[in-house]
C-alpha cells in the first residue's frame, strides 16, 4: 500500500541576522560585554551567538541606568504617552513578526508553528492590552492614581522566551515603572532582538535594559538594593531561594513557579477531543510547559480507549527540525534538560511504571526526546510528582470523581488542571475543587493577555495577565508596605 | 464588706471548638496596669499550634463550601453574640489593657460594628475581584476568588480585642480557616472573644485561638507546611519579620503585615484568583 508522508517544508531562516557576539542593553545602547558564553541552536547543536555573562557590575549598571530614566523620565510622562510607546512596541512586534518566530525556533528548539502562531503573536498582544490600561490606572482597582514600584529585576525562562519577555516588561512599563531583564541562559537571542525593537519603538534610554547571563546575573539582580520589585518565572526551587533572599528587605515579588497540572478525564468525555487535548496539554512545547498537563487521571471506565486512540495519535506526531512547518514537536532546549528528562524517566522504569513512546526517528545532532507515555504509574512514583518539564505523560486512573479530586489535588504544586467531561455541572463541581489557579475545561495550554495566569501553593505568588496581573506592578496611592 | 467570693474564669485555649490547656502544662501571669496579678494564661506551644492546624484544615472545606450568604451570617452572629456581651469585654480590657472604661467602650463598639462590616463583603468579594476576560478566542473565560486555605495570625499587641478581631474576620469572611496568636501582653479577652465564637454558629475549628509568646510561637507559625498564609501585623521587630519571610519561603507562604486595619485588601490578600476557560460553540 502507497502511504503519503509530508515533504519537508522549511521556514527559511534568511530573515534574521544573528551576529556574532553580543553585549548587553544599558541604557538604550548595546555594551560590549565580557566573558561571552556561546548559545547554540539545540536542533543541530551548531554555535548561533556568543552572549555576554552579566557580572554584578553590569547588573548595577543596568540598575542604575533604570533607576535614573525612572525618575528623570518615564515616572514623568503621562499614562497616554507611556501607553503610546506600548502600542508602538506592539506594532513592531508584529511587523518584526517573522523574523522573531524563526529567531525564537532557531534558539529555543521549538516548532516554527508554535513561535509563529503562539509565542510572538501572544508576545504582541501582551504589550498591545497592557499599552490600554497605562492611561487607566485609576480603574484597576487600586483606588485612585495608584503608583509604580519603581525598578522593577524580572528573570525569565528559556521555554518561552519572547512571550515570557513581553508578561513582565509590557505590564511593568505600562503601570509606569522600568525595568532591567535577565534573559534565560541558553536563550537570550529574541531579548537582545527586542532590544532593537525598543530603539526602534524611541523608548526612553534606560526603560528597558536587558542583562544577559546566568544564574549568578540573576542572583546578583535579585540582590541588587536599587530593585523595588521582583518578577520571576522558573523553578519552584530558584523561587523559593528569592523568597528567602528578600525576607529582610522591602522588594515585592511576584513568582510563577513549577507545576504537575492533573489533567482529568471522566468518563463522559468526547474522546477524540480529548486525546487531542491529552497530546497539546503534555507535547506542546515539548512539554517545556510550568502548566502542562503531566498527570493523565483516567476514569476506569474509558481509560482503555482513551489510551489505545492517545497511542495512535502520538504515532503520528512529527519530531524533527524546528523550522520545518510539518514539525510537532522540536528539540529539547539544552542538554542538561535532556538529562533531566532522560533521568526521570529512568526513574519511571525503575519504580516499575510501563513506558511507551511510537517508533520514531530523530536527528542524529541535537537533544531530542521522543513523545512518550507511563502508565501504570502511581501517586508515589518520582514521575508523578516531579515536574520532568519534557514530553513525558505519567498515566493514572480513578474511580469516583472525589478520587480524581484528591488525586489532582496530592501535589505541592497548583498552577493549572484540567478537566474533559460534557457534564456542564460536573466541570463546575470539579473546577470549584481543585486547587489551581487555572482549570481548562475541554480543552488546555491556552493563554491570553486578558486571563490571569498564576498558581496557588507552591506554584507561586501572584498573577500575570489581566487587571489583577497588572496590580502586581502597583502599589496604591497612601501605602508604602502593603 | 462582700462577703461572697468571686468565681474567676480559668483563661485556656481555643482549638477546634473546644477550650483545652495548653499540653505543655505552661501558664504565665497577666498583671494589670498597676502590677496587680490578673489571672493566668496558658503559654501555647508548637504542640498546641500543631493541634490547632489540624483543627483549621479539617474545618476549612466545609467552611469554603457554605454559601456566602450563609458566612456572612454567621459573622453577623458573631456581632450580635459580642453585642449582648459587650458590659463584660468592656470591663476586662480596660483592666487588661489599662485604658479608662469610656475608651474600653469606644473599643468593644468598633469591635462589633467591625463584624457587621466584614459579615457583609461575603457575598460581595466575587464582584471586587472576579472578572470575566475577554480573550481573543472562542471561549468563556472568567476569574473567581477563592478562600486559599488555613491562614495564620499573630495579632497586634495594641487594642487587645479590636486588634484580634482585625485578624480574624478578613481571614475567615472568604472561607479560611484560621488559627490567631493573640495578644502577648493581654490576651484575656481573646479567650472571652473565643466564648462568643462558641456560640455563634462558626463550624468548631474554622477559629482557632491561642495565647502566648509571639517570639516563640512566630517561627512555627512560619515553619509550619500546613499554613497557606500568614498575617503578621502584630510583628513589629525587623529581625523577626525577616526570620518569618525567610522560613515560611518553605511553602511560599504568602505573608502580609497591613496597616490599614479596615479594608477588604486585608481578605483579598487571603483569597487565591482562579481562572477557569471553557470553549464556547454548538
Amino acid at each position: 500500500m502507497t502511504t503519503f508522508d509530508y515533504a519537508p517544508a522549511l521556514e527559511s531562516r534568511t530573515i534574521v541576522t544573528i551576529d556574532p557576539q553580543y553585549g548587553h542593553f544599558i541604557n538604550g545602547s548595546f555594551t560590549k560585554g565580557s566573558n561571552h558564553f556561546a548559545s547554540i541552536n539545540p536542533s543541530d547543536e551548531t554555535v548561533l551567538s556568543h552572549i555576554a555573562l552579566g557580572s554584578a557590575q553590569d547588573i548595577d549598571t543596568a540598575v542604575d541606568a533604570a533607576r535614573v530614566a525612572y525618575e528623570s523620565v518615564w515616572s514623568k510622562l503621562s499614562g497616554k504617552e507611556r501607553g503610546k510607546y506600548l502600542y508602538r512596541i506592539a506594532r513592531i512586534l508584529q511587523e518584526r513578526a517573522r523574523e522573531f518566530a524563526v529567531l525564537e525556533s532557531l534558539d529555543n528548539g521549538k516548532p516554527i508553528r508554535e513561535s509563529r502562531d503562539v509565542d510572538v503573536p501572544l508576545a504582541a498582544a501582551h504589550f498591545f492590552y497592557h499599552a490600554g490600561w497605562a492611561d487607566k490606572l485609576d480603574y484597576a482597582g487600586m483606588g485612585n492614581s495608584p503608583r509604580p514600584h519603581g525598578v522593577a529585576g524580572q528573570i525569565i525562562p528559556w521555554n518561552f522566551p519572547i512571550l515570557m519577555l513581553s508578561w513582565k516588561i509590557a505590564p511593568a512599563l505600562a503601570a509606569g515603572n522600568t525595568v532591567v531583564l535577565k534573559p534565560a541562559e541558553t536563550t537570550s537571542l529574541t531579548a537582545l532582538l527586542f532590544a532593537q525593537v525598543c530603539q526602534q519603538a524611541e523608548l526612553p534610554a534606560g526603560v528597558v535594559n536587558i542583562v544577559t547571563g546566568d544564574g549568578s546575573t540573576g542572583a546578583a539582580l535579585v540582590e541588587h538594593p536599587g530593585i523595588d520589585k521582583i518578577a520571576f518565572t522558573g523553578s519552584t526551587e530558584v523561587g523559593k531561594a528569592i523568597a528567602r533572599a528578600i525576607a529582610p528587605t522591602k522588594k515585592k515579588a511576584t513568582l510563577e513557579l513549577g507545576g504537575k497540572a492533573a489533567n482529568i478525564v471522566f468518563e463522559d468525555a468526547p474522546i477524540d477531543e480529548t486525546v487531542e487535548g491529552i497530546v497539546n496539554g503534555i507535547f506542546f512545547n515539548q512539554g517545556h510547559v510550568c502548566c502542562a498537563g503531566s498527570r493523565l487521571l483516567l476514569q476506569e471506565d474509558v481509560a482503555e480507549e482513551v489510551l489505545s486512540k492517545l497511542k495512535v495519535r502520538m504515532a503520528k506526531i512529527r519530531v524533527g527540525d524546528p523550522l520545518d512547518k510539518n514539525t510537532d514537536l522540536g528539540a529539547i532546549n539544552s542538554s542538561e534538560q535532556l538529562l533531566k528528562i532522560r533521568d526521570l524517566s529512568k526513574s519511571g522504569d525503575d519504580e516499575g511504571a510501563e513506558r511507551w513512546s511510537p517508533p520514531c526517528a530523530v536527528p542524529e545532532k541535537g537533544f531530542w526526546f521522543p513523545p512518550t507515555i507511563f502508565t501504570g504509574v502511581t501517586q508515589a512514583h518520582r514521575i508523578a510528582r516531579e515536574e520532568i518539564f519534557g514530553p513525558v505523560l505519567s498515566v493514572l486512573t480513578f474511580r469516583t470523581p472525589q478520587e480524581a479530586i484528591e488525586k489532582a489535588n496530592n501535589t505541592p504544586y497548583g498552577l493549572s488542571a484540567g478537566i474533559w467531561s460534557e457534564k456542564g455541572s460536573r466541570i463546575l463541581w470539579a473546577a470549584g475543587q481543585l486547587k489551581a489557579g487555572v482549570i481548562w475545561a475541554n480543552t488546555f495550554n491556552k493563554f491570553d493577555p486578558a486571563s490571569p495566569f498564576g498558581g496557588y501553593k507552591e506554584s507561586g505568588w501572584g498573577r500575570e495577565g489581566g487587571r489583577h496581573g497588572l496590580t502586581a506592578y502597583l502599589k496604591d496611592a497612601e501605602s508604602n508596605n502593603e | 464588706m462582700n462577703e461572697r467570693l468571686e468565681v474567676k474564669k480559668t483563661y485556656k485555649l481555643y482549638i477546634g471548638g473546644a477550650f483545652p490547656r495548653s499540653e505543655s502544662g505552661r501558664t504565665y501571669e497577666v498583671k494589670g496596669s498597676d502590677g496587680q496579678f490578673i489571672a493566668n494564661a496558658c503559654l501555647a506551644s508548637r504542640k498546641d499550634l500543631k493541634d490547632a492546624v489540624v483543627a483549621a484544615r479539617s474545618a476549612q472545606s466545609s467552611w469554603a463550601s457554605a454559601t456566602a450568604y450563609n458566612r456572612g451570617q454567621i459573622l453577623y452572629r458573631i456581632a450580635e453574640m459580642l453585642e449582648g456581651r459587650s458590659e463584660q469585654f468592656i470591663k476586662e480590657i480596660s483592666a487588661s489593657d489599662a485604658i479608662s472604661e469610656s475608651k474600653a467602650e469606644r473599643e468593644v463598639l468598633a469591635a462589633i460594628d467591625r463584624w457587621v462590616w466584614y459579615a457583609g463583603w461575603s457575598d460581595k468579594l466575587a464582584v471586587l475581584a472576579g472578572s470575566t476576560n475577554p480573550v481573543s478566542g472562542p471561549y468563556y473565560n472568567f476569574t473567581i476568588p477563592e478562600a486559599m486555605g488555613v491562614i495564620g495570625a499573630i495579632a497586634t499587641e495594641e487594642n487587645s480585642l479590636l486588634g484580634l478581631v482585625d485578624a480574624i474576620a478578613p481571614i475567615i469572611v472568604s472561607g479560611n480557616s484560621c488559627i490567631v496568636l493573640a495578644s502577648g501582653r493581654a490576651p484575656l479577652s481573646a479567650m472571652t472573644f473565643a466564648e462568643v465564637l462558641a456560640t455563634s454558629d462558626l463550624p468548631h475549628g474554622v477559629c482557632n485561638i491561642l495565647t502566648g509568646s509571639k517570639e516563640e510561637l512566630a517561627p512555627w507559625f512560619a515553619s509550619h507546611m500546613d499554613i497557606n498564609g500568614l498575617d503578621i501585623s502584630g510583628v513589629d521587630e525587623p529581625s523577626l519579620v525577616s526570620d518569618i519571610k525567610t522560613a515560611g519561603a518553605q511553602n511560599l507562604k504568602r505573608i502580609h503585615s497591613f496597616s490599614k486595619v479596615q479594608h477588604p485588601k486585608r481578605i483579598l490578600a487571603f483569597m487565591e484568583a482562579k481562572t477557569i476557560w471553557h470553549p464556547i460553540g454548538v
